[in-house]
């Protein structure tokens, strides 16, 4: 990082701290849920920002990762917090599992067979023979965790930290992976398979793990979601979630770091100030800015921020 | 056998209406090389101005031509407005925009016409015809109503020079832009066809499903099933998939897996085609020289 970055990393971690006791138990709930989206965000666009494979059905992830966290607190008593590598385990075998025939799969038909799995999946989540499990329809309710040694913090003062500081490990890993040599393959079966595979990268290989990390990335953000929220249910997890997920990447910045924070914060409140409007407005509201931004600023919110910023010092520097 | 025979043709009943719309995907996925997500949208969409012109109290088979030209013109515009800007763009912004007509499409009509869910009203008579015991006349209707569109659509192709021209502009855009064929308006007469076949799809699924939002959901990935089955490419193949697949659907879930795991039928056929026959039964088997 440069030294300006790092300043407006300080600042922005300072104010991430401050803000829990600046606003109401209800606002640092949202904010939960902003870093929460983050990851799941971060997730699928290691994925498709960065690697080129298309998800329609991310969501399927994040359900994944909700429902492991839900079951073992429910059934088995688990803390909440050892609730989080195994979701992330179960996520990272299912992505794993699901990239390996998908490798065969070319852009548009790797779309397809994720829609599919996006669309079917609250219905496999519902099957009764699981019900045991899963609680069939009516899902499952966990109770929310409470501040440990006594900290005197709200419980959704503790959960915004508590994911704070998970989030800030999982971005932190990520730029590190990305950076180097794992990012530059990534971004080399991108933008030209069999180049890179001439370069020595094993790109069925590569590829089958990226769609695991990036499950593992959604499915952490499931379970911390579904510990936020307090509830699963089969119905929250339909394909809308995962064309929420989609147009988070698109509009906070495909293929960049920020830009999943970007689209998390889109993601969470502009359905809150669009739904006074009416109940359908946000849909419409996300299909055109999504529209909008694809014509006009494919590179996403992080895009926009670095071609302004260049600007900038281009002309700084002219004078 | 009497319960199996039953499932079989309702199997046909809703594998015919699977076949319309894989058709209309595979009618677009000729021309340009994309697989349209929001297919099932623009279909549940143009059943909506079929609703409502019926309840102003127009007779259901004017309402029915009317809505198959506004369903024509939708899709003509917003193949003009929408796609052409992004007609040489990456797959993930086609797919992007595919997506946001899908939500813009679903919101609007929830936004104007709730999301309650309505009836359908069927043009074929309420009792079964013949007296037979197997098939209602709705779904003996729903099929001839399809294989009369599939004929229409055959002649057209076959026999018109329009129908040629469209085959032309799908197979070689160059070559026909050279014989003087507008390639652009090709493809969004296409797309007019496309969303018209869907249209039809949907006033003949409504009475089944009932009319409401999200009723094209299942439908879209079981037709998306279909194309891939007959080969993505050959219409003839994507038809055969639809009965097929309806069949299977009807099925397994009556005999085997239960209702509730329909959908899964669709998500293993899906995968299941692309890992082990990309092509389909009767698609082209590409290959590319690097």
């Amino acid at each position: 990082m440069s030294r300006r970055q790092r300043i407006v990393f300080a600042v922005v971690l300072a104010l991430a701290c401050a803000l829990p006791f600046l606003v109401s138990n209800y606002r640092t709930f949202q904010f939960t849920l902003v870093l929460v989206y983050a990851i799941a965000l971060l997730g699928l666009n290691i994925l498709t920002g960065y690697n080129g494979q298309i998800s329609l059905g991310h969501g399927a992830f994040y359900a994944i990762g909700a429902y492991s966290a839900a079951i073992l607190m429910d059934r088995f008593g688990v803390p909440y917090w050892a609730t989080l590598p195994v979701a992330g385990a179960v996520c990272l075998v299912a992505g794993f599992l699901f990239g390996l025939p998908a490798l065969r799969l070319e852009g548009l038909y790797l779309a397809l067979a994720t829609f599919a799995l996006g669309v079917s999946l609250p219905q496999l989540l519902k099957y009764h023979h699981f019900e045991k499990w899963t609680g069939g329809v009516q899902g499952i309710v966990i109770t929310k965790p409470d501040p440990p040694f006594g900290l005197a913090l709200s419980q959704d003062q503790w959960l915004y930290f508590f994911t704070l500081v998970v989030a800030l490990g999982l971005f932190w890993l990520a730029r590190n992976l990305l950076r180097g040599r794992v990012g530059r393959a990534l971004m080399a079966i991108r933008d030209h398979p069999i180049a890179a595979e001439a370069m020595g990268i094993h790109t069925a290989m590569v590829k089958s793990i990226t769609f695991g990390v990036s499950a593992m990335y959604t499915g952490i953000a499931g379970a911390l979601g579904a510990i936020a929220v307090q509830f699963v249910a089969p119905d929250s997890f339909n394909i809308f979630l995962s064309i929420t997920f989609l147009i988070g990447i698109v509009i906070g910045g495909l293929a960049s770091i920020t830009g999943a924070l970007y689209g998390a914060l889109f993601i969470q409140f502009v359905p809150n100030i669009a739904d006074e409007l009416s109940k359908a407005a946000p849909w419409a509201i996300f299909g055109v800015v999504l529209i909008g931004f694809v014509y006009l600023l494919p590179a996403g919110v992080a895009g926009g921020i670095r071609m302004a910023l260049a600007r900038w010092r281009a002309k700084r520097q002219n004078i | 056998m009497e319960a199996f025979l039953h499932q079989v043709l309702a199997g046909l009943a809703t594998g015919g209406i699977y076949a319309s719309v894989a058709l209309a995907l595979v009618m677009i996925y000729q021309a340009t090389h994309h697989l349209n997500f929001a297919q099932g949208e623009m279909a549940m969409f143009s059943t909506y101005i079929a609703w409502s012109l019926i309840s102003a109290g127009l007779p259901y088979w004017a309402a029915f031509a009317l809505t198959v030209v506004f369903a024509f013109i939708l899709g003509v515009v917003i193949e003009r407005v929408v796609i052409r800007p992004v007609e040489n763009a990456p797959v993930l912004a086609v797919v992007v925009v595919f997506i946001a007509l899908l939500v813009i499409l679903n919101s609007v009509t929830g936004w104007i016409y709730t999301y309650t869910i309505k009836t359908f009203p069927s043009p074929f008579p309420a009792q079964p015809l013949f007296g037979n015991k197997y098939v209602s006349s709705h779904e003996l209707g729903a099929i001839g109503v399809t294989l009369a569109v599939l004929l229409l659509l055959y002649g057209f192709f076959r026999y018109t020079p329009l129908g040629l021209a469209m085959r032309a502009a799908a197979q070689n855009p160059d070559s026909s832009r050279l014989v003087g064929i507008r390639v652009g308006w090709m493809l969004a007469l296409g797309w007019g066809l496309a969303a018209a076949i869907g249209s039809v799809a949907g006033m003949m699924v409504a009475p089944i499903v009932y009319l409401d939002p999200n009723m094209m959901g299942g439908i879209l990935l079981y037709a998306f099933a279909a194309a891939l089955v007959g080969g993505i490419d050959n219409p003839g193949g994507a038809v055969f998939g639809g009965f097929l697949v309806g069949v299977l659907e009807n099925v397994l879930g009556a005999f085997v897996i239960g209702n509730e795991l329909k959908l899964a039928v669709a998500l293993v056929l899906i995968i299941g085609v692309l890992v082990v026959r990309p092509s389909g039964f009767f698609g082209k088997v590409y290959v590319t020289r690097v």
